[in-house]
């Protein structure tokens, strides 16, 4: 463990713990983008610049800014007079921790694991590019319809919500 | 087409660009402290006092008669009454303003005391440069500062003055035909016992 | 150490003058390494190219500002500053020392921080601004050698770290617990991501042709010269197209007139740096000039040479002075058409993003590709022509008709 891993590492698990425990829900959100931030850096410490690049893109600059415009748009930022936790904590402590065990299990008997002293794969951003249009072109392409589908539901939400409230502005 | 009106608009900004550097006459602008604009007839600022002959303080014309102070909508004249009289520039005993201040950082340049004025003695002055790092005592104008000839007011407004002047010497010669009226009735008076008391002129 | 030190030197003497003038700053750089440790040389070379990124651009920002005031006060027949020249003489400069002033007084005015605002949150916002906006100067080539950090993925980094800036503005806005603010924040963001989407689909197609997101790789493919004439990728079909659209994205992206509605004086104060003032103000304004001038050079790379010259008998000037002079006479077109253009509304900004700019920068990858296919050969100027003529003209015909212009009627007044 080098000393910029260490001090990586503990950004961000200090801004994911204030995350989750933060009063205020922008408070959080901002930890939260710390904490992407957090892990982009990590991923360049890795000499993944693509990955890295990419989450700070896609995950600073969108999904944080996502997750505010959720919450401003549907509650006002002033601290909420509850407690940290909710109710059913304990199911979600167990659940989680069922989660976690059953993604080391996956980590720890998946066959990449056992042969460390493979050589790191060129992960350039060129290599990157030709696997997605030739080996993992299916996969992209099905995300891509996905996402599709999502915006085009999202449209679809939208569109009748203005007629409905269009028709409900008439007399 | 989308977009044409944009070349046409920054065409006309680019021509007002580069005729701003070609021709003068595009500029309005009057550069302040080197260039100035002749004012206007009708220009007025803050008060000032206006006196007669060369010493301003025996030809003030003010008789601190209070008009002003009490018509003085943001009430920022302040007038001290003299208790004894002297001779003013006709050479009537009047009384006179021991103190006359007027805070201009106050005034609000209506120039109601120059209307209520039955001295013609509060005039408007055009000075405008008037600031000064003492907001206290530097914009509270003292009697000698407001104090100014006759002449002065006759630099800044020539038909003013002028019509003002007329007003004086109307006065003055109504005045002294009230006198010499008087002085004869005085005369008649002791020459024939059993005439009638003198009719007050006007 | 003063081998390495002679060495240099003597590299140095067998440039020639337009090397020697060119190279001046690369050498430089390495004669201060030289005379450092072998293992400070990596934190003194940052140091060093950070220090230049810091001296120069709010230089020439301090610069600008004199000059937009000037060029706006001109396209209006006025004036503008022409006081102030050097202090304690009388010297004007034409009014070009008014910087200095002004720095000194927004740096010496009071900070006034809201009662009710998120006071940390409030403090952070302009750090989180500026910090992004300089970390995009990293990988610009600024000039021949001259890239303080040449990544792979340098135009990847480059919008990586403009997205930040977008959080930035959220903080600012969220933090003053102002309305306007609010407003002027979501306004902010609701326009960056909006415009994002053309700003990087027009330079995508930049990359389809180079085959590279490094962005020395894409000056040097622009370095040639044909009749004396450079290839630079604004002279192609699709180039032209996408440069007008990275550059109407940029001005969207830099908050800047006719897209100024986060921070529209007239209708909501400042937008989201409403409640600033004193020096977090001047870190907005600085982060605001130099994230116009980072954007303007990330365009000047990808579509105007970078610092290659446009004409191959001008080569011997140096080529930072002509991507300084790039960016200097992008940055008077802003100008010009922050004097000419009136502010967009709301639903016309939107429209202008979805419904016209990222048509026609999909449409433009498109010819990009066919470009590339076609080869050398002299149709592929008619073919790609045509597309983006014929994809232009369509486009803003279906914009114009949807406008549904009508008599103005008012609910309350009258």
């Amino acid at each position: 463990m080098s000393l910029p891993f260490i001090l990586i590492a503990s950004v961000t698990l200090l801004a994911a713990a204030a995350a989750m425990s933060l009063r205020n829900l922008v408070h959080c959100a901002l930890a939260l983008t710390v904490t992407f931030a957090g892990l982009a850096a990590l991923y360049l410490n890795l000499d993944a610049q693509f990955a890295g690049f990419a989450q700070i893109l896609v995950y600073v600059g969108a999904v944080a800014i996502l997750i505010v415009f959720a919450i401003l748009l549907t509650r006002s930022g002033d601290t909420p007079n509850q407690a940290i936790l909710a109710p059913g904590w304990i199911y979600g402590i167990a659940i989680s921790a069922l989660v976690f065990t059953a993604l080391g299990w996956a980590v720890l008997n998946s066959s990449a694991l056992p042969k460390p002293a493979a050589p790191a794969p060129e992960a350039t951003v060129k290599n990157i590019g030709e696997w997605l249009m030739s080996k993992y072109v299916l996969p992209l392409e099905v995300i891509g319809l996905l996402l599709t589908a999502a915006m085009i539901g999202a449209v679809i939400i939208a569109l009748r919500e203005m007629k409905t409230k269009m028709e409900g502005d008439r007399p | 087409m989308l977009g044409e009106q944009i070349v046409k608009g920054m065409a006309v900004t680019a021509r007002n660009f580069f005729g701003s550097y070609v021709s003068k006459e595009r500029l309005t602008t009057v550069q302040y402290p080197e260039e100035r604009l002749v004012p206007k007839e009708n220009t007025r600022q803050f008060p000032f006092l206006v006196y007669d002959g060369d010493n301003w303080e025996k030809g003030l014309r003010c008789v601190a008669c209070q008009i002003c102070e009490k018509e003085c909508p943001p009430k920022c004249i302040y007038i001290v009454k003299s208790k004894d009289k002297k001779p003013d520039y006709k050479g009537q005993p009047q009384l006179y303003p021991l103190t006359f201040d007027i805070d201009i950082s106050v005034c609000m340049s209506c120039s109601i005391c120059v209307e209520v004025c039955p001295f013609e003695s509060i005039k408007m002055d055009t000075e405008f440069e008037l600031s000064t790092d003492d907001r206290f005592e530097g914009l509270l104008l003292h009697k000698q500062e407001l104090a100014k000839p006759n002449a002065h007011y006759h630099k800044v407004h020539a038909q003013d003055a002028k019509d003002s002047d007329a007003v004086l010497a109307a006065e003055t010669a109504k005045a002294e035909a009230k006198a010499k009226a008087a002085a004869e009735a005085k005369a008649k008076a002791a020459a024939t016992p059993a005439a009638p008391p003198p009719t007050p002129a006007g | 150490m003063s081998d390495r030190i002679q060495q240099v030197i003597e590299a140095f003497k067998h440039l020639s003058l337009v090397d020697k003038l060119d190279q001046f700053f690369v050498v430089l750089k390495q004669l201060v390494l030289a005379g450092v440790p072998e293992g400070w040389q990596p934190l003194v070379s940052g140091l060093l190219s950070v220090a230049l990124v810091l001296g120069v651009f709010p230089g020439v920002f301090a610069l600008i500002t004199v000059i937009e005031r000037k060029g706006l006060g001109r396209i209006q027949n006025r004036y503008g500053p022409n006081r102030v020249g050097i202090p304690f003489t009388k010297i004007r400069l034409c009014g070009f020392g008014q910087f200095i002033p002004d720095g000194i007084k927004s740096l010496t005015k009071e900070d006034i921080v809201p009662y009710a605002a998120d006071h940390a949150v409030h403090f952070l916002a302009p750090i989180v601004m500026l910090i992004p906006v300089l970390l995009a100067y990293a990988v610009l080539p600024f000039g021949r050698n001259m890239t303080i950090a040449d990544y792979d993925a340098g135009l990847l980094f480059f919008f990586a770290v403009g997205g930040a800036v977008e959080v930035s503005v959220f903080m600012a806005g969220w933090s003053s617990h102002n309305k306007y603010s609010l407003l002027g924040a979501m306004r902010a963001i609701a326009q960056m991501v909006s415009y994002e989407i053309p700003l990087i689909l027009s330079a995508v197609t930049v990359v389809m042709i180079v085959g590279s997101l490094k962005l020395t790789d894409i000056v040097a493919h622009q370095s040639d010269y044909t009749c004396g004439i450079a290839h630079w990728y604004v002279f192609t079909p699709w180039g032209l197209a996408g440069c007008l659209l990275f550059f109407i994205a940029a001005l969207a992206e830099s908050n800047r007139c006719p897209f100024d509605l986060p921070e529209a004086e007239s209708e909501i104060i400042a937008g989201y740096f409403t409640e600033y003032s004193g020096f977090k103000f001047a870190l907005f304004f600085l982060g605001e000039y130099l994230g116009m001038f980072a954007i303007i050079g990330l365009g000047i790379t990808l579509f105007l040479g970078g610092w290659t010259s446009p004409v191959s008998f001008l080569t011997w000037i140096p080529s930072y002075v002509w991507f300084l002079a790039k960016l200097v006479a992008i940055v008077f077109v802003f100008i010009w058409i922050r004097g000419t253009l009136p502010r967009l509304r709301m639903d016309q900004l939107m429209n202008l993003a979805w419904k016209f700019m990222l048509p026609l920068a999909l449409i433009n990858i498109l010819v990009a590709g066919v470009w590339h296919f076609m080869g050398h050969d002299w149709q592929r100027w008619l073919v790609c022509g045509a597309i983006i003529s014929g994809a232009y003209i369509g486009l803003g015909r279906g914009l114009m008709q949807n406008q549904k212009l009508g008599k103005r009627t008012y609910r309350f007044a009258e």
